[in-house]
């Protein structure tokens, strides 16, 4: 089903980084995006109390997430929503396709949900001559362009604006050359205006669940989500398990976390709340699983599924920054996606894990406080017990530890050429080495402080 | 009060003299200081590949070599915080107990428990803090910027005794400078760049030295300089905190 290459995360950042420029530009756009949100967050002084306070709601939802998705199934069928669950990407494929299949169409106008990127929904319902047209801006960009996002949040950030004047150029019949925002911008607007005013289903995602209502919570900065779900007949909302939120008082506590943390806006311009169908509409929910609920089984990593999708993780990721959101090969990228992504397949991104310097950056702006990278740290151990590792780094890593479990033998390693000189992969100055690529290696000393101590302190 | 010497792996073949000047700083302030010489690594380098499982022999080495000490202090934030959040013994869990609660890093020994507050230090030079990930995310020895808190640094609280030293300014005050062990060369490209960008803002704010409390960035930075032919030096912060008139 992915269409993404089977390349590791070093490799696929590799490429990125033979464009120096790009990936200045690259660093620089997000991390100007990181400064908004520090300019925002220090406007609230009682921000640190909101983010323990959303992670204690989190916390408590996933202790009793079985009693929460009750009720609010509960809740939406008595307001005449039609629920399904879905335990899997395929299961969600299917319901969604039958929707389609049951009203007769063979296009659908879909708002942003990253859960829909996860279930690959898109090349799907084209296999079945289903056309689906993202509405979300950026979403509609890398559409054209085909390729996934490579934010959560900000899903073309990886595009400059001419290369958007090309795609609109080809596809959307602007003039050659033209990259002014605005014209771009309303060209957009005008062909998803039609678009709007022609689906007969809208698809969008969830952000918020709330559990004592049946209702759900939809944020959009475009209002893309709205135009095309109140223009349908047929309103598919798609959320995963952990959407829910106990109470709609909650919300207080999670819309002034979620675009503050995501771009530094003080609330996304709409949060559209959607209880029950107009006159005449359907409106339909599919709950779905995909690997959750073996994720919430999962000590060290259940906190994972606190995630509200802000994408601060990604935006303060130096790694991130500097390798862009494809090279993590998973729709969600970034250190959250490499925390998420193992539990759904520890093979294939059995490399994301250790993306990663564990500098730390990502928890500590992490609105619902995820202890992302110790869990990256985790990840890592699983990963290699699994055996989803390879045998030349087993084995360097076995000749360490024989060395360094005995002062014996180190300081005779070291003293006969500097162990670690001889163990590390960054050792030898030549060019297979990857540290002596860019960079020269320290220089030796004379002595090591142990030789220098025995000389200067010793009482043998 | 007696202070066990761990001096890291990589900086007892490499950089000695971050280590001779922990030594000689913790001397200088009244401590006695015993360098146990069995030591070696804190395990760090396998845990972080995902093979914490080989290294109990490191964990009870450490605990064999330290654990009679009152206090035991390091030159590096990044072997503290792992010894404190990773050292574990099956037969000896109690002893590995203690060993995590009285682990220190050397800037915040110095300033939390020696509460020093006076140093004979000079340095007439324009000087870059690297803050390293593992001490001030980890260890906490410096507020972070993602957080809404007060700001406060030991390291800085101790670079400001010393006489003549200029501390520049960064534009990005705690950005990681992509060392990260085995990540230095599993993603050499991204690492590369990221200890490039690092170098560069010290350089742009015209640093002479870069200091900090970890010697694994400092050697990364410094890795960058070379290859660049730049005239920076890089110094671990004990090495200037110890520095004198000349």
């Amino acid at each position: 089903m992915s269409t993404m290459p089977t390349k590791d995360h070093a490799e696929l950042a590799g490429q990125f980084n033979a464009d120096e420029n790009r990936v200045d530009w690259h660093d620089e756009t997000l991390w100007w995006i990181r400064q908004k949100r520090d300019k925002a967050v220090n406007q609230l002084p009682e921000w640190e109390l909101l983010r323990e306070t959303a992670s204690k709601i989190k916390e408590h939802v996933l202790s009793n997430l079985g009693n929460y998705l009750e009720a609010f199934e509960a809740n939406a069928l008595a307001n005449g929503v039609t629920v399904h669950w879905a335990a899997d990407a395929k299961e969600h494929n299917e319901i969604v396709h039958q929707i389609i299949k049951n009203h007769g169409v063979n296009r659908m106008v879909k708002s942003k949900s990253m859960l829909t990127e996860e279930c690959h929904l898109n090349e799907y319902l084209a296999e079945n001559g289903i056309e689906v047209i993202d509405s979300d801006l950026g979403e509609r960009i890398v559409q054209l362009a085909k390729e996934p996002p490579s934010h959560i949040v900000l899903p073309c950030i990886h595009k400059k604006k001419e290369e958007i004047g090309d795609l609109f150029h080809e596809h959307l019949g602007t003039p050659a050359g033209v990259s002014d925002p605005q014209i771009l911008t309303e060209t957009a607007r005008q062909h998803l205006r039609e678009v709007f005013l022609t689906r007969k289903i809208a698809l969008t995602g969830v952000n918020f669940a709330v559990a004592e209502t049946g209702e759900f919570v939809v944020c959009t900065n475009e209002g893309n989500a709205d135009m095309g779900a109140h223009l349908s007949e047929v309103h598919i909302a798609s959320m995963g398990i952990e959407k829910i939120i106990p109470k709609r008082e909650h919300l207080g506590v999670f819309l002034r976390l979620l675009t503050r943390s995501a771009t530094g806006q003080p609330i996304t311009t709409y949060s559209s709340h959607y209880k029950r169908p107009r006159s005449g509409q359907q409106m339909h929910i599919v709950i779905v699983d995909n690997g959750r609920s073996v994720q919430l089984g999962r000590k060290d990593f259940r906190n994972s599924l606190k995630c509200i999708r802000c994408g601060a993780c990604m935006n303060t990721c130096p790694v991130y920054r500097r390798s862009g959101g494809h090279s993590y090969h998973n729709a969600i990228s970034g250190p959250i996606g490499s925390i998420l992504a193992p539990n759904l397949d520890m093979e294939k991104y059995a490399d994301l894990p250790f993306a990663s310097t564990l500098c730390g950056s990502c928890s500590n702006v992490c609105p619902v406080k995820i202890d992302i990278h110790d869990q990256l740290y985790k990840w890592r151990q699983v990963i290699v017990k699994a055996g989803y590792t390879t045998k030349a780094k087993t084995a360097s890593m076995k000749m360490m530890q024989w060395t360094l479990s005995s002062p014996g033998i180190y300081h005779v390693a070291g003293k006969a050429g500097r162990m670690v000189m001889k163990y590390a992969p960054f050792a030898v100055n030549n060019a297979l080495n990857p540290w002596y690529k860019q960079r020269d290696m320290p220089k030796p000393p004379a002595e090591s402080f142990d030789e220098w101590y025995k000389k200067n302190r010793g009482k043998k | 009060m007696t202070v066990g010497l761990f001096i890291p792996c990589y900086i007892d073949q490499f950089y000695p003299g971050a280590a001779i000047a922990t030594l000689q700083l913790l001397e200088k302030l009244g401590v006695k200081v015993v360098y146990p010489p069995k030591q070696t690594c804190c395990g760090q380098p396998m845990a972080n590949s995902g093979y914490e499982h080989l290294t109990t022999g490191c964990n009870e080495l450490f605990i064999d070599n330290f654990s009679e000490f009152d206090y035991i202090v390091s030159p590096s934030g990044s072997c503290i915080l792992h010894i404190k959040d990773h050292l574990h013994s099956e037969g000896r869990e109690n002893e590995a107990a203690q060993v995590r609660r009285k682990v220190y890093e050397l800037t915040e020994f110095l300033t939390d428990v020696l509460k020093v507050d006076h140093l004979d230090a000079v340095f007439p030079y324009k000087v870059g803090l690297h803050q390293s990930c593992h001490g001030q995310r980890g260890l906490k020895i410096s507020q972070m910027t993602e957080l809404v808190a007060e700001p406060f640094s030991k390291p800085v609280q101790l670079l400001n005794m010393v006489k003549g030293i200029e501390l520049i300014p960064l534009s990005r005050q705690d950005e990681c400078c992509g060392f990260g062990g085995t990540f230095c060369v599993a993603e050499e490209a991204v690492s590369v760049k990221m200890g490039v960008d690092r170098v560069s803002d010290h350089l742009e704010h015209g640093a002479e030295y870069i200091t900090g409390a970890d010697m694994s960035c400092l050697m990364h930075m410094e890795g960058i300089l070379r290859r660049q032919g730049s005239k920076v030096k890089v110094l671990h912060i004990a090495e200037i905190l110890n520095s004198s008139v000349q």
